[in-house]
């Protein structure tokens, strides 16, 4: 029973960081990236923490939007399929495709 | 059509209806019609096999709507050879994106081949999601501690299969890596110069435009340990479409997929499946078959499509 209360209480704690932030950061509506013919557009994006980043494969290849250090990645993404990440944390975040590694672009969180 | 479209239409348009024979003499290679039965009769030591790669099973699109489809297409061309192949060898990118049941389509498809056995070396598609968990776990088996890579002997030639899509992060091309360049350097060491070599992988091993990252960047060390051989057959796949190139006694050949040709080289913004007329693309998919005759024709390399 306690430990549901501390949970409770954790999650309390969550929320009311998670609301500060919203109305300290105001995020900007989501940003999109476009896979096209094999190129990440933009190839680098900044955003702010908290901020989700969208991409929509609009190629007829699959490709994958996979971090160069492991820190996140699509499965393989057919036309017209999204990938969607959150950044938590601030940083560069290279990533590329896994099919086509020549693929590469960035996304910095500040 | 647009110009790129065109000019690989015309490339592939020479290969309608009849085979080709490309033979290799002197190091030069010049082609003729074949005539289809010629393997058929030839003498003690001959034999063929056929190269299908890049059957992409689980892809969907403009550029092919079915691709199960058409790799049943080019097994009932497979079975309508007048010799039947010794073995198959399969290039890779038996899927798309690894997609769930893929593996399980192709194997039972290639099931109906005629022909004694199937030789297998990974694309990047079979691997990217997990590594090669997937694909070695079916077909690493018998392979150099299981790690995809292989040699074996039939009548006098050897062959090598080679793996160079499991480190394909670095700059964007194939890779070997040094512990599978020191297992080639020793697998053919104790062979005699005038050994027949025919080595296949995926990625070509040679420069064929590095900007789409089709190159395999330690390729010419393999080649280096090759390059004594009196007869060296490099066959490739990954970019979808014929492309040859001779280097002394090294002749590299690439395969038609039997899904979707891709773009020449350099000819387009990007590589990646064609979006044209179906009539046009079975122009532009297709099957190689390799016949080996002693003492005559070194290799002889047909690619026929499915128009």
């Amino acid at each position: 029973m306690l430990k549901h209360i501390g949970l409770v209480a954790g999650a309390v704690a969550v929320l009311l960081v998670a609301a500060t932030h919203v109305i300290a950061a105001r995020p900007a509506a989501p940003t999109t990236i476009d896979i096209k013919e094999f190129k990440f557009g933009p190839p680098e994006v900044t955003v702010a923490v908290g901020n989700r980043v969208t991409w929509t494969n609009r190629d007829e290849e699959t490709h994958t939007v996979t971090s160069a250090t492991g820190a996140f990645s699509s499965t393989g993404l057919s036309h017209d399929d999204t990938f969607t990440q959150t950044f938590t944390r601030p940083g560069r975040y290279a990533y590329f495709c896994a099919l086509h590694p020549q693929m590469r672009a960035t996304v910095v969180v500040r | 059509m647009d110009r790129m479209n065109r000019r690989g239409f015309l490339e592939c348009a020479a290969w309608t209806g009849a085979a080709v024979v490309w033979t290799a003499s002197g190091g030069v290679l010049s082609s003729r019609l074949a005539a289809r039965a010629e393997a058929a009769e030839g003498e003690a030591g001959t034999f063929s096999f056929v190269q299908i790669s890049d059957t992409h099973v689980g892809f969907k699109g403009q550029a092919n709507p079915d691709a199960a489809a058409t790799l049943q297409q080019v097994i009932d061309r497979v079975n309508a050879l007048p010799t039947r192949p010794a073995f198959v060898l399969h290039t890779g990118d038996q899927t798309h994106g690894q997609k769930a049941g893929a593996f399980d389509t192709v194997a039972e498809l290639l099931k109906g081949v005629k022909t004694e056995r199937i030789f297998y070396v990974p694309g990047e598609h079979d691997v990217f999601l997990d590594g090669g968990k997937e694909y070695l776990a079916r077909y690493g088996k018998g392979t150099v501690g299981g790690q995809g890579w292989q040699s074996f002997d039939y009548k006098g030639t050897h062959f090598v299969g080679l793996v160079n899509v499991l480190k394909y992060k670095g700059e964007g091309m194939g890779s070997l890596g040094t512990e599978q360049l020191e297992w080639l350097e020793k697998d053919v060491a104790p062979l005699s110069s005038s050994t027949p070599i025919v080595v296949f992988s995926h990625v070509p091993l040679w420069a064929v435009y590095p900007q789409w990252g089709w190159t395999t960047e330690d390729a010419e060390r393999a080649l280096a340990y090759l390059r004594r051989f009196g007869s060296v057959s490099v066959l490739n796949g990954h970019i979808h479409q014929v492309l040859r190139k001779v280097e002394g006694s090294v002749t590299f050949h690439t395969a038609m997929s039997t899904a979707f040709p891709q773009p020449a080289p350099g000819s387009a913004p990007a590589p990646g499946p064609m979006k044209i007329p179906e009539a046009e693309a079975r122009r532009m998919i297709g099957v190689t078959e390799v016949s080996y005759v002693p003492g005559k024709h070194p290799l002889a390399v047909v690619d026929s499509t499915l128009a």
